[in-house]
């Protein structure tokens, strides 16, 4: 398949190279908030339009720059992009509901400095992907952020119920899990003819 | 307070960064880049001293402006900031080193959004004088560094048989290609993570006894 079809776009972005599992970003939230489904989910959505929004930005952002040749704003601009993003996403969420609010915690302002997001906007502009190609590569990566997240939380919320050592609890179990996971991802390795 | 105290309280704020608050092995910060570079003694150790410039540079601005920037938009600010030095970092390493360059990639970019620097700038730098502070960012991000290091060293031997390219176990070595790829820095990190509980475990147990 041509590298360059929407296509394989999408599933490189979401299963082949997640983003999550095999470049390791937006490690701080998938090893925070994935102890319930339920929150896990409303993150993953919250992630995933911040990560559309920021796309569609960067793009604009980006052909601006090269335009007056001041590509060394870049890194700058984004992440203020990025920063505005995600606060109205927060007064939206704390409007609409304050349940979610709660629960999300200090880890929905952190969506800022989730590294997921300002790599969906770096990697698409270093591809060079058109407009479509970046709307598609954002999704697919937004998807597969939710994907691998909810899948932990799954996995996270029966481990409870099961007796592991002392020692192993918390972060260091977690990751071993995502080890196991990754591994199982790169099984998607030959999808889409790479 | 006596001078020698004053001594003592300040190396204690470099030495707390580097284990006590050790930022990736226990406040578990800053976690990306450690799990994603770490393929190699060498990458490792750059990104280690390349996150510990933009960690000092910034946690030295931020604290001699500390008094200037207002509550509300300080986090921002301090954004902003860090994506300044992070940007004059990456210059910096294009000109010293395609090599590095290319084998980091947007890593280096992504320096900006590693919590630990934010973290540190919102939790010492806004609050303490400007040579505390800077000990402080010097005892983090050497911290970072080692912690970085043993990552890399230990993928590096296990999944490739060499330490900073220079083989370690001879010819008939088998490599663990596993620890090179993305799920051997899990399992790496895992149990780094682990050694470290059981460690501090042991301590606790015979300082109780």
């Amino acid at each position: 398949m041509n590298t360059d079809s929407m296509g394989y776009i999408f599933i490189s972005s979401l299963l082949v190279n997640n983003f999550v599992l095999s470049y390791f970003l937006g490690i701080c939230p998938f090893l925070g908030v994935s102890n319930k489904l339920g929150t896990a989910t409303r993150m993953g959505g919250a992630v995933m339009f911040v990560m559309l929004v920021a796309s569609l930005s960067a793009y604009g952002v980006h052909s601006l720059l090269v335009k007056i040749d001041a590509l060394f704003l870049q890194l700058i601009s984004y992440i203020v992009i990025i920063a505005s993003t995600v606060q109205l996403v927060e007064m939206f969420i704390k409007k609409m509901s304050p349940a979610l609010f709660r629960a999300l915690g200090i880890f929905l302002p952190l969506i800022t400095t989730n590294c997921a997001i300002l790599g969906v906007a770096l990697f698409q502009t270093n591809r060079e992907y058109s407009f479509l190609q970046s709307i598609v590569f954002s999704f697919g990566a937004g998807a597969g952020f939710t994907l691998a997240l909810v899948i932990m939380a799954g996995i996270r919320e029966e481990l409870d119920l099961a007796s592991v050592p002392n020692i192993i609890k918390g972060a260091a179990l977690t990751l071993m899990i995502a080890g196991i996971m990754s591994i199982t991802f790169m099984g998607f390795a030959g999808l889409g003819g790479s | 307070m006596s001078d020698k105290q004053l001594k003592g309280q300040n190396f204690n704020t470099f030495m707390k960064g580097i284990w006590e608050e050790n930022p990736v092995f226990f406040q578990l910060l800053g976690m990306c880049p450690v799990l994603a570079v770490s393929n190699s003694v060498m990458n490792a150790l750059s990104m280690g001293m390349a996150t510990t410039f933009v960690l000092v540079l910034s946690s030295t601005l931020v604290s001699l402006l500390r008094k200037l920037i207002p509550k509300q938009v300080r986090i921002a600010t301090y954004i902003l900031i860090i994506a300044t030095f992070v940007t004059v970092a990456e210059y910096a390493i294009q000109a010293i080193s395609l090599e590095v360059y290319k084998n980091l990639g947007a890593f280096i970019s992504l320096i900006v959004v590693n919590c630990m620097i934010l973290g540190r700038a919102e939790a010492f730098a806004s609050k303490n004088k400007l040579g505390k502070s800077i000990l402080d960012a010097f005892g983090v991000g050497i911290g970072f560094t080692f912690a970085i290091f043993c990552m890399g060293a230990l993928r590096e031997i296990i999944g490739n048989g060499t330490f900073a390219e220079i083989p370690v176990f001879g010819e008939n070595y088998e490599p663990w290609v596993i620890m090179i790829l993305p799920g051997g820095g899990f399992f790496a990190l895992g149990v780094l993570l682990l050694f470290v509980n059981w460690y501090q475990q042991k301590t606790k147990k015979g300082a109780t006894k």
